[in-house]
């Protein structure tokens, strides 16, 4: 799936949280929304959603997404916000199945059910399929979460920070799954993250924010130098490359 | 192999899981007509089961049973509507309290803290110490104390349409509007005469006393037509209480299902709250039991919370005939005294596993 957004910007009061974001998606690839806190990161992936209403140009394989509804866009892209508490009692497989909602509305058909123990069982959940989401360790509700999300078979994933809370084996092998996806389903994804060597190895893109703009976006090893980092992160780092990918080696805050 | 196997496992363990919920669900029906007959037994006059049943049998089979004449008055005339519309007063506060709860994402959610019980509280309130209301004779109770509760769950609503309001602030604004009714039906009172006082805090207890056949009928209507599309929106709640941005993503127009349903929950609340006064406590308790046997799928919350809510109104009726027998206390006072005890005993030991 294609998206193309222009001129995209979103307020909540006057003064805008996002201006002049200009960004395409290419079927296939992953896409890594980095920045300092409160650059716009996750108001950028809720913009994309729709889940927030911005103004501007979006659109999805040349459709203009103001003229699809709800449901139409549910179909074509999953969201995964930053690990979520469900207020009431909810079983990870019932959970994940809340991913089924666009292809049916009431009963869960047998096709529901295998695509939801599909995503459990790549996300390595499946051990906690009958276990109460809100007793599960914030990485594991991390996965369920996302295994939600495959379960929407949707050609867009949209993440907000998805390794957050992922020890250093469970973001490989969370980066991993995603990378299988990108490749076997030609899904695209866009994410953000903080930990910029995971964005580097594993985006084909990085768009750098600031201030609710892009102010830099391209392969990770043009976006990821020292200039970059210690303007728009104030920190002092060291950039290493190995295999065309760069890794960030931070010293000290400026 | 092994991974299919494992997934095998799992399907067959959610369907057993689906089966036991479903079994649930016929056996609280059954339950709840074995109750209708133990407690048509149960009264000033003492009749055997067989005789009740006869008598109701009677009504649907004409001429085929052998019906005691006095069974008959006082079984169809005085006992089944009181037991019929304990029931169905359970069933839509049990049902409506669930849905409120799932709206608001707040387990203290209810026609009761909402604001919406005490707004039919008010209402009534103003037309028996001022003799004021919207529509006249016998209704004036009745009318006032449904417009009393549209009132509330209106204001609700307005509210809720404001930009950047949340589910806690709808809950703290009913708080804030129940003790807006407390103080003025208080104020009413204080300057009513004293048997309008003394009729204002019966209203307010609860009771169903006043029960006959017509409002059985009129409650079981509002009950009907709005519990299908409670129910078709069960799902959708799932997705609600995992957040709005979830559920936005996940297709819903969620602002658009959280008004709808919480007219109808409010609906099914003023209809029952103007015939019964305001019974408190089966709102809030019977979705919370429900959710500690059969966790949070509002596919089954809502059907099994309406039942056991209709369980819990109508053996808190027989205590309520039986215990000072004769006398009659008001049922709004023993289900306080049951719902208190129930509430803490199922906060204290909050039940790790779910069907």
């Amino acid at each position: 799936m294609k998206l193309v957004v222009q001129g995209l910007r979103f307020d909540y009061t006057s003064s805008p949280v996002l201006e002049d974001i200009d960004m395409e998606l290419d079927p296939g690839e992953i896409v890594g929304v980095i920045g300092p806190n409160g650059a716009g990161k996750s108001t950028l992936i809720k913009c994309v959603d729709r889940i927030l209403h911005p103004e501007g140009d979006m659109k999805l394989n040349g459709v203009d997404m103001k003229k699809m509804n709800r449901m139409e866009l549910a179909k074509c892209m999953g969201y995964v916000p930053q690990s979520p508490d469900i207020t009431f009692p909810s079983t990870v497989l019932d959970t994940v199945l809340m991913g089924r909602r666009p292809h049916s509305s009431w009963h869960f058909t047998e096709k529901d059910i295998d695509k939801a123990l599909e995503a459990l069982e790549m996300m390595g959940v499946s051990n906690f399929a009958f276990r109460d989401y809100n007793e599960i360790s914030g990485g594991q509700k991390q996965r369920v979460i996302i295994a939600r999300a495959i379960a929407q078979e949707t050609g867009i994933l949209l993440l907000d920070e998805p390794t957050s809370n992922l020890d250093i084996k469970h973001q490989i092998s969370l980066m991993d799954v995603l990378d299988m996806l990108v490749k076997n389903l030609n899904i695209s994804v866009i994410m953000t993250i903080h930990d910029l060597n995971i964005a580097a190895r594993y985006s084909q893109r990085l768009l750098l924010m600031s201030n609710g703009r892009i102010v830099a976006a391209g392969n990770p090893l043009s976006v990821l130098n020292t200039e970059n980092i210690r303007k728009y992160y104030g920190v002092e780092a060291l950039v290493k490359e190995e295999n065309d990918i760069p890794y960030i080696i931070p010293l000290k805050a400026v | 192999m092994k991974n299919e196997n494992a997934n095998c496992f799992i399907k067959k363990q959610y369907k057993q899981t689906i089966k036991r919920k479903v079994f649930l669900i016929s056996a609280l029906i059954l339950l709840l007509i074995g109750i209708i007959g133990f407690a048509s037994t149960i009264g000033v006059i003492d009749f055997t089961i067989k005789e009740v049943y006869y008598v109701i049998l009677n009504h649907f089979f004409p001429n085929s049973f052998e019906v005691n004449a006095t069974a008959e008055k006082v079984v169809w005339g005085i006992r089944l509507p009181r037991i019929c519309l304990g029931i169905l007063a359970g069933i839509g506060l049990g049902i409506a309290g669930a849905v409120m709860q799932g709206i608001l994402r707040n387990p203290l959610a209810s026609p009761y803290t909402l604001g919406v019980s005490s707004g039919a509280g008010f209402g009534a309130a103003v037309a028996i110490t001022l003799g004021a209301g919207f529509v006249g004779g016998e209704y004036l109770i009745i009318g006032n104390a449904f417009l009393g509760a549209l009132m509330s769950s209106a204001f609700i609503l307005i509210l809720s349409s404001k930009k950047g309001t949340t589910p806690e602030s709808m809950l703290l604004a009913g708080i804030a509007l129940m003790y807006l009714f407390s103080a003025s039906v208080a104020l009413l009172q204080y300057f009513a005469s004293d048997e309008a006082a003394k009729e204002v805090t019966f209203w307010l207890i609860g009771s169903l006393s006043y029960a006959n056949w017509e409002k059985v009928i009129s409650t079981a209507i509002v009950v009907t037509i709005t519990t299908p599309f409670i129910m078709w929106k069960a799902r959708d709640l799932n997705i609600i209480i995992a957040g709005d941005d979830t559920a936005k993503s996940l297709g819903l127009e969620v602002m658009r299902i959280r008004v709808v349903l919480m007219v109808l929950a409010s609906l099914v609340t003023a209809s029952i709250v103007c015939f019964t006064g305001t019974i408190g406590f089966i709102g809030l308790v019977a979705p919370h039991m429900t959710r500690m046997f059969i966790g949070g799928d509002n596919r089954f919350v809502f059907p099994v919370s309406a039942l056991l809510g209709g369980v819990l109104l109508s053996v808190a009726d027989m205590i309520a005939i039986t215990v000072m027998k004769p006398i009659i206390i008001p049922i709004g006072i023993v289900t306080a005294f049951m719902g208190v005890p129930l509430f803490l005993y199922l906060i204290i030991r909050r039940k790790r596993d779910y069907w």
